[in-house]
């Protein structure tokens, strides 16, 4: 059998550095198993997290060679195994130890965000056609891979103005649910900061789902948004009403 | 004296997948404070593994189905062991508790009519399990989620239990260290729920995340409750068995129920071999009809293939082991074969199998419209657990309550399909609203404190010591150890074996080291689980070999058959004042009259 070598990143709290590792490959390999192999062999104390190991958890985000990805779901053989494999945490989350981040701005975004409130008397009927577009948004795995890619966070950290992609399919999804009654355009016009988002797509590029997160949720959104507060017609209509 | 953060809730639920998050919702309406602490993140529990559904006999497909039905089915399928009370409950509410995760956000596919569509699953009459395409329990886990979030409940996210504190008898709170810092905590708490799910990870081959080490099954155990069932281990006959790195990883029913076929290594359909005489009338005996029924013929018998997950797993388990297997120890589970009868054959079953042609293709290189799967039984559920009361899900341990897949009742000797993510609703909520009850009648329970420092010096331990085992190596040895002799087929000298083996284990893992410190030190983590698994371990054994008969999930090679006798009794186990365990036969509650009429009707 092959042996890789991996750089994986250790250390507490943003201090630390790349250590090399070895790891026996072995067919349909993924980095999950090659970090377990590590840990168990060589690295006891090493932190990652993980859970269901079939890409349906979203728990085990890390930037492989520089991209985000889940380690359960990169196969070895899609990539270049006679050079070092590069794994380190998100870059966009406080980082506590090894692979692991602080990702809990995010759960707390959530809650900032307008629940689910079906209208009075809601007969809760809807066809299949009615619900294959919140379906769809339904499917995140809350991996937070397109959170760590989008460069309004990564780069600029308006953690405080803006809520990032996974946020706006969460919104997308309650918006377009048609049991829904809540009207969020307000808060994603003033305070959730959807106009920061210049729809470079590189969130969808990464969405383990294939979520069409740009097209089908923030583009939509913002064309709501526009039509609510930037019409200049409807804009006339509210002066005069 | 040992350093730790005191939190006071008057629920405390350990767990928060699908019961523990039901649970959460149920209490906090309630109007009690409700904390909820969870090994993993938030929406990242097994509850997202389901695929098939949740089942409820709503009738919005066939209007035959009623919960009458549904509870027959329940107690057919757990080969009569079930605590009755518990499946008529649960046949009863579970509607309504699908109707209320709509009502909270859960968006299921509809039928033509605009309501909640309804599938067909193994064992169940009638289509039954209301989905989302094969991702169920990710819209339910989401659902809880997203509803409780606004509930004003305190989520302690990565924070695991290392042993539930008593007040005399009743329940006083649990003490914890949370994964980031590695600091301990204390929960107090009025009432506690456990929904900590399985024991998978007792297992070589397993679909279960690192989690299911059976914490709460032992921490209950130990708290002085009773366990019920614990031989009840659920092999799902089709887990991935290659490559290495994927083996146990689920293959859904659903294959087979499309037409997929089970053949050995010479091409032959074995499961035809070995119909139970039982089945015999309802099964097909030629591979034309059994293709006939997959197609939705009323007429037809169902093929073999979809005999029940028991049988299955075992006549795949006989086939490796005659050498007729797989190139890598499993059989050939092949969908490629119906473009002989079905035009467009790939792009169909693309269609009806997404998540299956896109798990085989990513993590196996095999594209299952063209080659045949390879597939073996995998460790799948436990039926064992938490026997608790079964309208108000308390255990024998007062304020000590259970729910989901770590209680036990429901099922008997044996889980349908589906209805494990509607036990999971319907007693996470009855366990949140009695817990929440009892918290209100009782005042705050005192704290020992000789039990907390008995507690963290032993988790301590491991890095007091200067060297030793590995805690990853003896956990691989203890699945190793179980999958060989605990596993699918059974007797009685490997099960002692067992038991004396994980005696020994057991003396290793109190001698493990870990280096590092205790922040997010997944290595101690892993010998901090290592007591629970050894726990459950013995229990299963101890379980296993008192049932010298073979009924539902329990397959003794040196009993065979099923017994008349064994089928009157439950064993409980429970941990004796010298702390071995004891183990005692519970004859069933006599059913009322009642419902033993709906039995004996659909049998």
């Amino acid at each position: 059998m092959a042996a890789a070598t991996f750089k994986i990143w250790r250390g507490e709290r943003s201090s630390g550095g790349y250590k090399e590792y070895k790891a026996e490959v072995s067919e349909g390999m993924v980095v999950l198993d090659a970090v377990h192999q590590i840990q168990a062999a060589d690295a006891n104390d090493l932190s990652v997290r993980w859970n269901c190991k079939a890409g349906k958890c979203g728990s085990c985000s890390a930037e492989i060679n520089g991209k985000p990805k889940l380690m359960c779901m990169t196969r070895l053989n899609t990539l270049p195994l006679d050079e070092p494999i590069t794994i380190e945490p998100m870059k966009t989350f406080p980082h506590i130890k090894d692979l692991v981040t602080d990702v809990s701005w995010n759960y707390k975004v959530k809650t900032r965000i307008k629940k689910f409130t079906p209208a009075r008397g809601e007969a809760w009927n809807a066809s299949q056609d009615d619900v294959d577009r919140p379906q769809e948004f339904r499917k995140c795995i809350e991996c937070f891979l397109c959170q760590d890619v989008c460069h309004v966070l990564r780069d600029h950290g308006l953690h405080d103005e803006f809520i990032g992609p996974r946020y706006f399919v969460y919104s997308a999804a309650m918006e377009m649910n048609p049991f829904d009654s809540e009207d969020r355009l307000d808060d994603l016009k003033s305070k959730h900061g959807i106009g920061y988002c210049n729809i470079t797509k590189c969130c969808t590029q990464v969405c383990p789902e294939e979520i069409r997160i740009t097209d089908n949720a923030i583009i939509p959104l913002k064309e709501r948004v526009v039509d609510e507060y930037y019409d200049p017609l409807k804009r006339l209509f509210k002066i005069f009403k | 004296m040992t350093e730790y953060q005191t939190l006071e809730h008057d629920v405390l639920i350990i767990g928060a997948g699908g019961a523990g998050l039901s649970a959460a919702v149920k209490a906090s309406a309630a109007g009690v404070k409700v904390g909820v602490v969870s090994k993993s993140l938030l929406g990242k529990a097994h509850t997202v593994m389901a695929e098939g559904g949740v089942a409820a006999a709503m009738g919005n497909v066939d209007s035959r189905d009623s919960w009458r039905v549904h509870f027959a089915d329940t107690m057919r399928g757990g080969q009569y062991l079930n605590n009755w009370r518990m499946a008529q409950l649960h046949a009863q509410e579970a509607p309504e508790r699908v109707r209320e995760l709509e009502r909270w956000g859960a968006l299921f596919d509809r039928t033509k009519e605009g309501g909640i569509l309804q599938r067909n699953f193994g064992g169940h009459r009638y289509p039954r399990l209301a989905h989302v395409g094969d991702r169920t329990g990710l819209e339910m886990i989401r659902t809880l989620q997203d509803h409780g979030i606004h509930q004003g409940i305190d989520f302690h996210m990565e924070v695991t239990v290392l042993t539930l504190l008593k007040d005399g008898d009743r329940i006083a709170g649990a003490f914890c260290y949370d994964r980031e810092r590695g600091r301990f905590r204390l929960f107090r708490a009025k009432a506690v729920v456990l929904a900590t799910g399985g024991i998978g990870r007792a297992f070589k081959i397993t679909s279960n995340s690192w989690e299911y080490t059976g914490d709460g099954h032992s921490l209950a155990y130990h708290a002085g409750a009773e366990l019920l069932d614990m031989e009840f281990v659920q092999f799902h006959p089709t887990g991935m068995v290659w490559p290495p790195s994927v083996r146990g990883i689920l293959v859904t029913e659903g294959v087979r129920g499309e037409g997929g076929v089970l053949r050995n290594k010479d091409g032959k359909r074995f499961m035809f071999d070995d119909i139970p005489p039982l089945y015999k009338n309802q099964t097909a005996d030629n591979e034309e009809e059994g293709w006939r029924y997959t197609q939705g013929d009323k007429e037809a018998r169902r093929p073999p293939e979809l005999l029940t997950r028991d049988h299955v797993a075992r006549c795949i388990q006989r086939e490796v082991r005659e050498g007729r297997g797989s190139p890598h120890g499993g059989v050939f589970l092949d969908i490629a074969w119906i473009k002989e009868r079905v035009p467009n054959g790939a792009e169909h079953i693309k269609r009806k199998l997404p998540s299956m042609y896109h798990q085989f293709k990513q993590l196996g290189d095999i594209d299952i419209t063209k080659d045949p799967m390879e597939v073996g039984p995998t460790t799948h559920y436990m039926m064992g657990g938490v026997k608790v009361d079964a309208d108000s899900q308390m255990s024998a341990v007062p304020g000590l309550f259970a729910a989901g897949e770590c209680a036990a009742g429901l099922h008997g000797a044996n889980r349908l399909g589906g209805n494990s993510l509607s036990d999971l609703l319907v007693f996470g909520n009855r366990a949140g609203e009695y817990a929440a009850k009892y918290a209100k009648e009782n005042s705050a329970a005192a704290i020992d404190s000789a039990q907390i420092e008995t507690a963290a010096r032993a988790a301590l331990e491991p890095f007091e010591r200067t060297g030793g085992e590995s805690p990853y190596a003896v956990q691989f040895e203890l699945q190793d150890m179980m999958q060989d002799k605990v596993g699918i087929v059974r007797v009685e000298d490997e099960m002692q074996q067992a038991i004396d083996e994980i005696a020994k284990l057991r003396k290793r893992a109190e001698k493990v080291f870990v280096p590092g410190n205790r922040e997010f030190n997944n290595g101690w983590h892993t010998a901090m689980d290592l007591p629970n698994l050894l726990t459950v371990s013995e229990l299963i054994a101890r379980a296993a070999a008192e049932r010298r008969e073979s009924r539902g999930a329990h397959f003794r090679d040196d009993f065979p058959e099923k017994s008349a006798e064994c089928g009157k009794f439950n064993i409980v186990l429970r941990k004796g004042n010298d702390g071995e365990p004891v183990l005692e036969r519970r004859s069933l509650m006599e059913m009322p009259a009642e419902l033993q009429q709906i039995v004996e009707e659909m049998k």
